[in-house]
């Protein structure tokens, strides 16, 4: 006969405010084979753990329900306890009775308590049936996949390398950097954004322990934790990359001129170029859709010039199959669609631009070396309105803070004091929010700079009859609308997931917040774990951050990798299936349903069955749901078990 | 006394969302009762059947969103699937077939998971208690073999 420890947690008043813990304690303890029935203020303490272990001792307790919290956060917790109390780990279940009973009822407290001597119930019904379970230890591959190339993923890729681990650093571009080496300066120190970057950047290509794929995207990725088989699809660059010295002669002399993405479209590239001067690797890559030679045939300029022969126009796509323990992704963010929000006439009017845009044009590599003209005018503003918040805080776009606005709108309004300090600015925003290190002080500095700040959202940016453009923005303080004469409109976007993330996701399985950020474990316990173990996530590509929190982030989820490659092994999956062979007829149906191959169909005694191999499996169950004859069973969750489960909450 | 929902949850996406509803304190009423299963795909028609009978009147089975959320590939069109039959089955036998219901809810959507309770609360409210099955052998009729 099992005997059975129940503990009711009170979680403080989390629990015990809302449901009659007593009552819960009187009612569970008359179920048959519960030995032991106590209710604890906290039974995560030390205190609540110790209780667990010596009841285990005292009363040769071999089952434990833990009516608590959910087990996605807590489950761990005591399963350790009850290996520390040398108990099977798997001889524990838990009732949630928190998060799925008394925080959702909370004005239904007798319901409430009703519900959850149900909800222990059933866990003890399912207690009594529990099984041993085995699990095996799987050695873990010495090896991260970082997927993306900005400053978070510079950062986690240079901590594990250093760690003394091999990493491969995917970026999807030709030239890793991201959107920090867009920019001219970073707030709030004013520090030169690509000189603190740059250098990381040499690192990062120079590190014996980092392999970088740049021009590269994650197609595939199979497997587990510990033991991921990612396939890697590095693009064609029709440069030979062991020849390239970087002298970008090839560069000069291409006759065409394409838009550049890199300087947001204000600029202009060649058809094989680096994106910027100190791109990493410095390596050109030609642009097949632009190119002469791969759209009309001709040219072959830059393949005559190249003093070392590294053009190769017949150069292709290349699969890289690598094997990693663990991957990291800082995937980044974009720029909130300015014409999402049309009313501040992006696209219509060339004086207006998005904040990354005035970064280039503030940048000493960008399109006009560092002088702020005016896009179309060619001339210096005089004026210059700076709108904060714009598709940020906003139920119509995106109702989330971006937390980089504010302070972006301050050090650009300091940009074009500096460059042009007779220059008249405004900086609207809704509320300036400078909650960071040194960000307070930054925005005195700015006020105290005579830019003018006015509270509130512009509503439309219009063309006046001088000719320039009008700022329509209520000013409460006046209590007045203000229609502000200016020259250029300055649009500070809100952050949203980089668009090929989406792709990562789908590769990864990653869940997404309602944000579409990539959703972590738990915001403050596990804020870079994903629900996908070995997955961790830093940066933007997690919600959107500045700087100094990505790069924090990042040596997170780096250390989080790193800590899962220094154990040097995991757990295999515990909940796996396994097959009656008396029962089993050998359909195959359950061979169809697995996603993984985990199951073949066997000649044993003269009889067809089902085989799983168990180190394929993943314990998704669904061989069991589906076989026809109820020969298939998952630990853990065997038939038996949930209807047990089943028959004490219908009671 | 509200009708009682089975909720039958996978443990990546649908019972996730469940606790968001919790942490976000939104609140549902309390006849729904969860039992979390690893994955959508071991969402089975037996239990719908059984907790029938035992006295639910409805089953919520859930999981990740489709196509691509499933952790295990392809557990919710599982899942899709087996309901679709297990409504089929359910008319047959002369039960409405609204009494199982199939819903995606992700890690993040703790708002729809308790929206979908109120809504199919609201539905088995209009439809009625489920009348008390009994097996062959309460009704005295002799079973063939």
């Amino acid at each position: 006969m099992p005997r059975v420890g129940v503990y009711v947690c009170h979680c403080g008043k989390n629990i015990a405010g809302v449901l009659d813990v007593k009552r819960i304690v009187r009612e569970v303890a008359k179920e048959e084979d519960v030995v032991v029935c106590k209710d604890y203020p906290f039974m995560c303490s030390s205190e609540g753990q110790r209780l667990i272990a010596e009841d285990i001792r005292r009363h040769n307790l071999d089952r434990i329900v833990v009516a608590a919290c959910s087990p996605r956060t807590h489950e761990p917790i005591f399963q350790e306890a009850l290996k520390r109390a040398g108990l099977s780990p798997f001889f524990l279940e838990m009732a949630n009775i928190r998060d799925q009973c008394s925080w959702v009822h909370e004005h239904e407290k007798e319901l409430a308590t009703d519900k959850a001597i149900r909800l222990v119930k059933a866990a003890v019904a399912k207690a009594r049936l529990l099984e041993e379970i085995r699990v095996e230890k799987i050695s873990v591959k010495q090896s991260v996949l970082v997927i993306g190339g900005g400053v978070a993923g510079i950062t986690a890729a240079l901590d594990v390398a250093k760690a003394g681990f091999k990493v491969y650093l995917v970026e999807k571009n030709s030239s890793i950097g991201g959107h920090m080496a867009q920019l001219d300066k970073t707030f709030p120190t004013l520090d030169c954004s690509i000189c603190i970057l740059g250098p990381l950047m040499v690192e990062v290509a120079t590190h014996p322990n980092i392999t970088l794929l740049t021009y590269s995207e994650v197609i595939e990725v199979e497997g587990y934790v510990g033991n991921f088989k990612v396939k890697i699809l590095k693009k064609a660059r029709k440069v030979d990359e062991t020849k390239c010295t970087g002298c970008l002669l090839c560069m000069e002399k291409c006759p065409t001129r394409v838009p550049s993405e890199f300087d947001r479209g204000l600029g202009e590239r060649k058809s094989i170029y680096v994106p910027f001067p100190q791109a990493v690797p410095r390596v050109p890559v030609i642009d097949t859709e632009h190119c002469l030679y791969f759209t009309k045939g001709v040219c072959r300029l830059c393949e005559k010039i190249c003093p070392v022969k590294a053009i190769n126009y017949e150069q292709e796509d290349e699969i890289i199959e690598i094997e990693v323990g663990a991957i990291i992704v800082a995937t980044g963010y974009e720029e909130y669609d300015p014409r999402k929000v049309p009313e501040y006439g992006y696209g219509m009017f060339t004086e207006v631009i998005t904040g990354l845009q005035l970064e280039r044009l503030a940048s000493s590599f960008g399109p006009t070396r560092g002088k702020i003209l005016v896009p179309g005018k060619n001339k210096e503003p005089q004026r210059v309105a700076i709108l904060a918040c714009t598709g940020s805080r906003d139920e119509k776009n995106l109702p989330y803070c971006c937390r980089v606005g504010c302070m972006n709108a301050l050090k650009h309004a300091w940009y074009i004091k500096h460059s042009i300090p007779g220059a008249t600015i405004y900086v609207i925003a809704p509320d300036v929010r400078s909650f960071g290190k040194g960000y307070e002080e930054f925005y005195r500095r700015i006020r105290s700079e005579g830019v003018i700040l006015i509270k509130g959202r512009a509503s439309e940016v219009h063309r006046s009859p001088e000719g320039c453009l009008g700022v329509y923005v209520y000013d409460p303080s006046l209590d007045e609308v203000l229609v502000l004469k200016v020259d250029l409109v300055v649009l500070e976007m809100g952050l949203v997931p980089n668009p090929a993330s989406e792709k990562i996701r789908d590769v990864l399985k990653l869940s997404k917040s309602t944000d579409g950020f990539f959703l972590e474990v738990h915001p403050k316990l596990r804020p870079v774990e994903t629900s996908i173990e070995g997955v961790f996530i830093c940066g933007c590509a997690q919600s959107p951050k500045d700087i100094p929190d990505t790069v924090a982030q990042a040596s997170s989820a780096a250390m989080k990798a790193v800590e899962l490659l220094a154990k040097g092994y995991v757990e295999s999956v515990p909940y796996v299936v396994s097959v009656d062979e008396e029962t089993c007829s050998g359909c195959g149906i359950c061979v169809s349903v697995c996603e993984f191959n985990a199951i073949e169909i066997v000649e044993k005694n003269d009889r067809r069955v089902a085989k799983v191999n168990t180190a394929l499996c993943k314990g998704c169950g669904s061989c069991a749901a589906a076989c026809p004859s109820g020969a298939i069973e998952q630990a853990h969750f065997t038939r038996e078990q949930v209807l047990a489960m089943i028959k004490a909450l219908a009671r | 006394m509200k009708p009682k929902i089975l909720v039958l949850t996978c443990t990546y996406c649908s019972y996730a969302g469940a606790d968001i509803a919790g942490v976000s304190k939104i609140q549902y009423p309390p006849s729904a009762y969860i039992v979390r299963l690893i994955c959508s795909g071991r969402e089975e028609a037996l239990f719908a059947l059984e907790a029938l009978r035992e006295g639910f009147d409805g089953v919520l089975f859930t999981g990740c969103h489709i196509p691509y959320d499933c952790h295990f590939i392809s557990g919710n069109f599982k899942a899709r699937a087996r309901v679709a039959l297990l409504k089929k089955l359910l008319s047959q036998l002369g039960i409405e077939d609204s009494r199982v219901r199939l819903e995606w809810i992700s890690a993040s959507e703790g708002d729809k998971f308790a929206k979908v309770v109120f809504e199919f609360t609201r539905e088995l409210e209009e439809m009625g208690s489920l009348p008390k099955f009994r097996k062959i052998s309460e009704l005295g009729v002799e079973e063939h073999d």
